[in-house]
């Protein structure tokens, strides 16, 4: 099952790395993963998606809480969360048809075209991961992806519940 | 008024004093000059100078096994670094506590492919509990402050501090601030046992008509064999102890029914395979303990009482895991029993203890020593437990010889046993016997080698001169690197790939040699007179060369994949 674990730690050089070995060495595998500075600058936080059964689950969260920089991890698949992916992609529009068929895609799934060449457009999207693989496959099959990039999901809990210090 | 300044190399000096430091492990290169000329101007800090400095982490190592201190290693960049690597994968292990300071090229160097740059901190990540990278001067105090801290407490293990040549230049001064007092917000060790999970604990206990108590390394580690003890006794349970935890409670003890695991005994392994209740205190249900997972054991209800939770429900399931330091637990489980007016199932007990010693005096593990024949290695190790009255330090290497010395020689004490468990690392016996020689230098240690093993470090003969160590080495000569070969004649058809030591040295001559007492024993006649003249030796290290038997085997051993009793006995023999 698809796991999204959120982890605060030190802002310290090497604490990405620690998470990143230790993942690798014990065989956890990662899907993605972000990091990024909080609003409290000592701090980072670290959105992982992972896979694995209960066990596997079980240790990862307790191999992460192990290491000396982490504060607090937590699995947020657990409740209740809102869970965004961020997606640039390129794609051909080289034509009036294709130009209108990509805007109203993009339309559809509330996406943005953020730059426009002679024959390429470039659409941004939030979301679930979900939503953006729905969105990439309805695209292929109107025109021809040039490039993608997606930044990999961050997640929070709803309600009053948060990960801090 | 003007305040006092300190280089690097000074505060380094500074702190490890301020942390009551006596003595550091090393070897010198130039990333480290400067600090080196730092301890050259002080001597509150004894330096030791190895001839390796794999050596350097073993004999910190040897140290802090013997004495709870934490042990100090100093390197330079480069190989000086790499070579500690195995020494820290064997602290890591263990869980025991170490710091090893490594120099590194100067901060403006480093990323460069510099002379001697080598990323220690990136080589040692999976085998440290942590590791700093110093980039400030002022901060040097306080990040050993810390290393020292997150070395020794909760799960102990070894911390790696890197600190580049520019840092400790004497041309750069500041003024020295420690905290020795550390505080860390992402890392609070102190750990009570969860009062819930005591009540289910000592409910369950309660109610056990078949408990064993199955304590390891932790107990070791917590200086926590009084406590263990008087459980012991309070609940009047069988015990085992593993590898690790030997000394845990004394090997004489009447409730102690030997090691388990592998080699463990026939009625430790027997127990624990029909106890309806498991106390596992300070053990981690190694795979050398389990034999196969899925048929370890499944009737039995599991306590798991341990510092790291990562250790719970990992390889065993554990159906009452607690949280918490080993002692403080112990402590919470005793006051509980107390508050609910515990009183042993005597029939139970009865019961129970008749089939213990019903599996006890089928006396499975044994050997033979015929009269005219070659030395028996149990034999030996039955005579320098006599001959030290079981109060040696014994240090051992990693093979059959280590397996011998386990079973043979209780152990008193917890910190009497020193081998390295969960790496088994050949070379570890020599260099942690004069770690433990440097901190009880009036008190017999022994290092139990083997002809394979003696050779990974055998250089430190020459740190054994220059330091006065005068240990015994009792290297039980098979002529073969004995495990590997027993493992070859039971599962690979007797073909002794690589297993031989062809053209062994004249161990006695080596040790002469290097200014040491060499004695050879080649007949049983001669063994224990021999054996008692060298332990009588006070001031000279004295190797001692035994030839034995190359073709004994270890027995008890696991049948591979079976249960936890699934042994043989004997040569061809299964339980
Ligand atoms: C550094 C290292 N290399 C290889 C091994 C694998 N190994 C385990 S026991 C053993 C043989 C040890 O021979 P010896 O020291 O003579 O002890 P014996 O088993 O003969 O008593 C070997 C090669 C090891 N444990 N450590
Ligand atoms: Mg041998």
């Amino acid at each position: 099952m698809r796991h999204i674990l959120s982890i605060l730690l030190e802002n310290e050089p090497g604490a990405l790395s620690r998470i990143v070995g230790l993942f690798s060495q014990r065989a956890f595998n990662i899907e993605s993963l972000t990091v990024a500075p909080t609003d409290d600058i000592t701090l980072s936080r670290i959105t992982i998606a992972t896979r694995g059964d209960d066990k596997v689950l079980e240790q990862i969260v307790k191999q992460v809480n192990k290491l000396v920089d982490v504060m607090k991890i937590t699995d947020l698949t657990e409740r209740k969360h809102v869970e965004r992916e961020l997606l640039l992609v390129k794609v051909v529009a080289i034509n009036d048809k294709s130009r209108t068929e990509v805007k109203r895609i993009s339309d559809i799934f509330r996406g943005s075209i953020v730059d426009i060449g002679k024959q390429i457009y470039t659409i941004e999207l939030t979301g679930s991961s979900d939503k953006l693989n729905a969105f990439l496959d309805t695209l292929k099959n109107e025109t021809e992806i040039i490039e993608s990039v997606r930044s990999g999901c961050v997640g929070i809990a709803r309600g009053e519940k948060a990960l801090r210090v | 008024m003007t305040t006092e300044v300190f280089s690097g190399a000074e505060m380094v000096v500074k702190a490890l004093s301020a942390l009551k430091v006596k003595y550091i492990f090393g070897y010198p290169g130039g990333s480290v000059l400067d600090l080196y000329d730092a301890i050259f101007q002080q001597d509150e800090i004894e330096h030791i100078l190895v001839r390796h400095e794999q050596a350097a982490t073993h004999m910190a190592d040897g140290y802090t096994r013997a004495t709870g201190k934490v042990g100090v290693v100093l390197a330079t960049s480069g190989p000086g670094a790499t070579n500690c690597v195995t020494g820290i994968a064997t602290a890591y292990m263990d869980s025991i506590p170490m710091v090893v300071l490594a120099g590194q090229v100067p901060t403006t160097l480093i990323g460069n492919d510099a002379f001697q740059e080598t990323d220690i901190v990136g080589c040692t990540r999976p085998i440290i509990k942590h590791s700093f990278n110093c980039r400030d001067l002022a901060d040097i105090p306080n990040v050993i402050a810390k290393a020292f801290y997150i070395a020794s407490t909760g799960r102990p293990g070894p911390v790696v501090v890197e600190i580049p040549k520019d840092l400790m230049l004497p041309q750069n001064k500041v003024p020295f601030n420690i905290e020795t007092n550390v505080k860390m917000r992402s890392y609070n060790p102190n750990i009570k046992g969860h009062p819930k999970q005591i009540k289910k604990a000592v409910k369950t206990i309660s109610e056990a008509k078949k408990l064993v108590i199955y304590s390891g390394g932790g107990i070791v580690l917590a200086d926590a064999s009084g406590l263990l003890t008087t459980l012991v006794e309070t609940l009047k349970a069988p015990i085992t102890n593993t590898l690790m935890g030997l000394g845990g409670i004394s090997g004489t003890h009447e409730n102690f029914v030997g090691m388990l695991g592998m080699h463990g005994s026939f009625e430790a392994n027997k127990t624990m395979a029909n106890a309806d209740v498991i106390l596992a205190l300070g053990a981690r249900f190694d795979d050398r303990v389990t034999n196969n997972v899925e048929k370890f054991c499944p009737d039995a209800t599991i306590i798991h009482v341990d510092i790291d939770p990562t250790s719970i429900s990992k390889t065993i399931n554990a159906h009452v895991p607690v949280v918490g330091l080993v002692d403080v637990v112990m402590q919470q489980l005793l006051d509980e029993l107390q508050a609910s007016n515990f009183t042993p199932d005597e029939e139970a007990l009865q019961k129970w203890w008749q089939q213990i010693h019903l599996w006890r005096d089928m006396r499975h593990v044994g050997y033979k020593q015929v009269e005219g024949e070659k030395i028996k290695p149990q034999r030996v190790v039955e005579a320098l437990y006599k001959i030290t009255n079981g109060e040696a330090y014994v240090a051992s290497d990693v093979g059959q010889h280590q397996m011998f010395a386990a079973q043979y020689y209780p152990f008193a004490k917890p910190r009497q046993w020193i081998n390295s468990g969960g790496a088994g690392t050949m070379g570890f016996g020599l260099p942690a016997a004069m770690g433990a020689k440097l901190a009880f230098p009036n008190k017999h240690v022994i290092c139990i080698t083997g002809d394979g093993s003696i050779q990974m470090n055998i250089q430190e003969l020459s740190t054994c001169m220059q330091y006065n160590l005068p240990i015994v080495i009792v290297a039980l000569n098979n002529r073969s690197l004995g495990m590997v070969r027993q493992w070859q004649d039971m599962v690979y058809g007797g073909r002794h790939s690589s297993s031989y030591m062809e053209s062994l040295p004249d161990f006695t001559k080596i040790a002469e040699a290097y200014g040491h007492i060499g004695i050879k024993i080649d007949s049983l006649d001669e063994l224990d007179s021999k054996l008692e003249q060298a332990l009588s030796i006070q001031n000279k290290l004295v190797f001692v060369d035994v030839l034995v038997d190359e073709k004994e085997h270890v027995y008890p051993m696991h049948i591979r994949q079976g249960a936890i009793d699934d042994m043989w006995v004997e040569k061809g023999v299964k339980a």
